[in-house]
């Protein structure tokens, strides 16, 4: 694809490029801050910071780039509104106990697929990872909703693909934890979090 | 390889995003530690949950609008009111599939196609099985030996030949991690030269009867297609002696 240089036709780019993945970008933005309007708030600022610097971007999948930019919108907007959500400290090193039967102590407890048998209890999915930490709960969205690789995600969450690795295992295991929690009507699961 | 280090792996191997090295290396650890395979088991049922139950949310109609009046100023001075952005921004879902495919395709020539990936696999697959000297599981020159010998290990049935009287004797046949899941090797000799020969079902059957040839720091490469299957050859012997067996094995139009 050949890049336009006059003014029109970057617009005509960028409305190609750029607003297929508004469905994308608004569901990041609204994982990340649970909230629509304030999800509708980021992302139309992402989408300004977006055109003001598309004519820097060089590519043909303005997917992960568009995202890189509402990802980095959402954690100014939750810096500046709720600072201590993004200021939980990540542990990225797994501790030994956790080798194995980090799943709990109960093979029931280890499958979400079990846990959530009932069909009334597939709402509890949207619950348990809405209460995920945010730096756990991006790479699981971008990975099993958005479908982005490894190598994507790195790119959108400004992160070395060890640490992509790492906080996919930690966050699908605490996502785990969650569902089993929720789903016996604990209080949430937000402990050992 | 220990739990500590086969776990992490463990995602990666749960998204398919591992290596033949790496994965080969796990599968070992696997089978011998029923803690991380019940952590595997694990993580594909939290990855399978997310994806399956997990809400997709789309964007509000209004979002659309609010993007399109704020970006109006910075419109206004470059396009006409009909331009092609407020089409964009009224996108049906149709119109949007279709432009994000036409995208998708041309992100995807900008990376390492999957062919590409796979060639570097069957040449990984080609010099581990060398140099750990286990070039086969089962040594043997007779298909009626080898062929059996896959049964319970796949769920397919490889078509195994001997082609001793046209130059490439069968030496065996082994099981090798390739594309995502165990596949069937058969492993043929020419003078010198070891060739491997991964045979696994096509995923792709539009591409039927269409012959690769390609080339990895001096190993030879061709791939091919015949009867639902996917052929990769591997060997450091010259390209026209692999095309030579590509073609006693099935592959078409290898000169085209």
């Amino acid at each position: 694809m050949s890049v336009q240089r006059n003014p029109g036709g970057n617009t005509l780019r960028f409305g190609d490029m750029v607003l297929p993945h508004l469905d994308s970008a608004y569901n990041l933005a609204r994982w990340l801050t649970r909230d629509d309007h304030d999800a509708q708030d980021v992302v139309q600022e992402a989408y300004m910071r977006a055109f003001r610097s598309f004519d820097g971007f060089r590519g043909d999948n303005a997917r992960p780039w568009l995202l890189a930019i509402v990802r980095n919108t959402c954690y100014t907007w939750l810096s500046r509104n709720r600072r201590a959500e993004v200021e939980v400290p990540y542990d990225e090193e797994l501790h030994g106990s956790e080798v194995h039967g980090s799943f709990g102590p109960d093979a029931h407890d280890a499958n979400p697929e079990t846990i959530i048998s009932r069909r009334d209890d597939v709402r509890l999915v949207d619950e348990a990872l809405a209460g995920l930490p945010v730096g756990y709960r991006e790479v699981v969205v971008l990975r099993d909703i958005e479908d982005l690789s490894y190598k994507e995600i790195a790119v959108v969450a400004g992160l070395p693909i060890g640490t992509v690795m790492s906080r996919l295992a930690r966050g699908r295991r605490m996502l785990t934890k969650q569902l089993a929690q929720l789903r016996k009507g604990g209080s949430g699961g937000s402990d050992g979090m | 390889m220990e739990c500590n280090e086969a776990r992490e792996l463990l995602s990666p191997h749960v998204d398919g995003e591992l290596d033949a090295r790496d994965s080969a290396a796990l599968d070992e650890h696997l089978r011998g530690c029923a803690g991380c395979r019940a952590e595997v088991s694990a993580l594909q049922s939290a990855r399978a949950t997310v994806s399956a139950h997990a809400t997709r949310f789309s964007a509000p109609p209004e979002l659309a609008d609010r993007i399109g009046d704020a970006m109006s100023p910075s419109y206004s001075r470059s396009a006409g009111p009909n331009s092609r952005f407020w089409q964009g921004a009224g996108l049906g879902a149709a119109a949007t599939a279709v432009l994000a495919i036409a995208v998708g395709i041309g992100w995807m020539s900008t990376l390492p196609s999957h062919d590409d990936l796979l060639a570097d696999a069957a040449v990984v697959n080609h010099i581990r099985s060398l140099q750990g000297n286990h070039a086969v599981d089962v040594a043997s020159s007779d298909q009626h030996t080898v062929k059996p010998w896959f049964n319970g290990k796949l769920d397919y049935a490889a078509p195994v030949r001997d082609l001793a009287g046209e130059g490439f004797p069968l030496i065996g046949g082994r099981l090798d991690y390739f594309d995502g899941g165990p596949v069937a090797v058969l492993v043929y000799r020419h003078n010198l030269h070891t060739i491997n020969v991964f045979v696994l079902p096509a995923r792709d059957d539009s591409r039927a009867g269409s012959t690769r040839v390609l080339s990895r720091r001096g190993f030879a490469i061709e791939r091919w297609m015949k009867d639902g299957m996917a052929y990769w050859a591997v060997s450091d012997a010259d390209p026209a002696t692999l095309a030579q067996l590509a073609s006693l094995l099935g592959a078409e139009g290898t000169r085209r």
